[in-house]
């Protein structure tokens, strides 16, 4: 498989979170300047000897030219500045051009900076009716879908054809709000169990509330650096080791198979680029918009057999205490989901945990993870294999 | 704020006209002796540019379907069924599945077409399972 051209280039030295949850005092613009700064200073430089700005349209305040729009607001002249949306996999695809645009030497250090504010500065009725608009104008939405019931037509033919059960997709939220339980910035921190999602308010059969991700305000920015300016950063460099994407398709009625998604094609990729494997992560950072979006990465990235995700969950393994760590923060289903800066905070939560800087959550052992952020309806992905050391 | 409504474009007219008289109608590609959906200016295999519209069984099945109990908007009453339904000549086409119990579907089932309006100008094809169609 051709490799990326982008594994060992470039490191991550910078990172920032704002607040997240319930952020009312901070418009979007505002949380993403503010991200944008603190990533920079976190980094050890100045906005001078960053050069490169690359940013994701806010849902809450819809800015026509956003990148330049952040730039101008913090009197900066970036030599690269771009805005880029592929829905939720915006992230790591952001990540993919600050490296593709380092490697190619129209930058050297390049801050990627998002936030929305999806609970604060919309009703609830704007922000279901903005994302289930991702649905085909003539062919979906006149008949009323929502982004939950998109989930829930994968959901049910999983069930259909592996005989996956809605206790296994209720074992991805309670792994998730056992991890948010133990961060004291998570959006929702109490511990729940299996009948407490199984007995949850019906959003779009199988999928109750607590299947479903939270509804949130917050930012997150990394800055991204030549591989050779790294070793000389404040932080420990965390470096991309392997980068890969996979799109099938833009609307779920257009799908050639329901359960099987491109984060296969995505996840080989990233793979085949880092020279590592599935068993070699530590660390496990996924797309947890809807707990069936979940167990369906963790069989198409190759932590099961395909069919397998319900049982891998169900073994706790991705609990505390468990072999495979996952979603550490908590995930968008606890930590925060603002829309689409919600893979952010997996990228966030894996830095720290590679640099040894988690606090009371850090977890041994932490040198290699996987982070992976998808788009649409299950429809683009793209992945990111992540170490603390640097590449031979 | 009221459903969503489809302004057809050129391309998509002949898939409306054949609603409003009751009709499903979908392009169909004849070097590749298949029928594609949603409406397209080429085949979304060939790349071929003349497709020609033809009336077909409106019989299928359920692909997938979900009850949706938390409406998209005031526009829509919960619950309704949205479902994925695989159509006989093979397209898939989502829809709702209505004037039925949500407890009785499943993946597998036989369904046809039916036809409702959703504005003066816009009939749209929704399904019914077969075993109910007397009701």
């Amino acid at each position: 498989m051709a490799k990326s051209g982008l594994n060992s280039t470039c490191a991550l030295i910078g990172m920032a979170e704002s607040d997240v949850g319930i952020v009312p005092d901070k418009t979007p613009r505002e949380l993403c300047v503010q991200v944008t700064l603190d990533a920079v200073r976190d980094a050890g430089l100045t906005l001078q000897e960053v050069d490169g700005l690359i940013t994701c349209n806010a849902f809450a305040e819809p800015i026509m030219y956003h990148a330049e729009a952040v730039a101008e607001y913090l009197g900066w002249q970036p030599r690269h500045c771009v805005t880029v949306n592929t829905g939720g996999g915006t992230t790591f695809m952001a990540i993919k051009m600050a490296a593709a645009a380092i490697a190619a030497g129209m930058a050297h250090t390049i801050v990627v900076a998002m936030a929305d504010s999806l609970r604060s500065f919309m009703t609830r009725e704007q922000a279901m009716v903005v994302q289930s608009s991702s649905g085909h104008p003539h062919y979906e939405q006149p008949y009323g879908p929502t982004v939950p019931a998109y989930y829930a037509l994968i959901a049910r033919a999983h069930m259909d054809r592996f005989g996956t059960t809605e206790e296994h997709f209720a074992h991805a939220a309670v792994s998730c709000r056992a991890w948010a339980n133990q961060h004291p910035k998570a959006q929702m921190r109490d511990l729940i169990s299996i009948e407490d999602v199984m007995g949850s308010r019906p959003i779009a059969d199988p999928l109750k509330v607590l299947d479903c991700s939270l509804v949130s305000d917050g930012g997150a920015a990394v800055v991204i650096t030549r591989g050779d300016r790294a070793s000389n950063a404040a932080q420990k460099p965390i470096y991309l080791l392997g980068y890969g994407e996979g799109h099938a398709y833009e609307h779920i009625s257009q799908a050639q198979d329901l359960t099987t998604s491109a984060a296969v094609t995505s996840g080989r990729a990233a793979y085949a680029d880092s020279g590592l494997t599935p068993n070699d992560m530590d660390l496990l950072q996924l797309y947890d918009c809807f707990t069936p979006a979940l167990l369906i990465q963790i069989e198409d990235l190759g932590f099961c057999a395909k069919g397998e995700g319900g049982d891998w969950l169900a073994s706790g393994i991705s609990l505390p205490g468990g072999t495979k760590p996952l979603n550490t923060h908590g995930g968008m289903l606890s930590y925060c989901h603002p829309g689409n800066p919600g893979a952010m905070f997996g990228l966030t939560e894996a830095m720290l945990q590679l640099r040894g800087q988690a606090g009371e959550r850090q977890l041994a052992g932490m040198n290699t993870a996987l982070c992976h952020a998808q788009g649409g309806i299950m429809s683009s992905h793209a992945t990111l294999i992540l170490g603390n050391a640097r590449p031979s | 704020m009221s459903r969503p409504i489809p302004r057809p474009s050129p391309t998509e007219q002949p898939f409306y006209d054949a609603c409003a008289r009751g009709e499903l109608a979908l392009q169909y590609c004849k070097p590749c002796n298949r029928f594609l959906f949603y409406p397209r200016t080429h085949c979304d295999h060939c790349h071929n540019p003349t497709l020609e519209w033809r009336q077909v069984s409106g019989e299928g099945t359920i692909a997938s379907y979900t009850v949706v109990r938390r409406s998209v908007s005031e526009a829509f009453t919960a619950p309704y069924v949205i479902a994925l339904i695989d159509l006989a000549e093979g397209p898939r086409i989502m829809s709702q599945i209505v004037d039925t119990e949500p407890e009785v579907l499943a993946v597998g089932q036989s369904v046809l077409v039916a036809f409702e309006e959703w504005s003066d100008d816009i009939k749209l094809p929704v399904f019914k399972l077969r075993g109910v169609l007397g009701k």
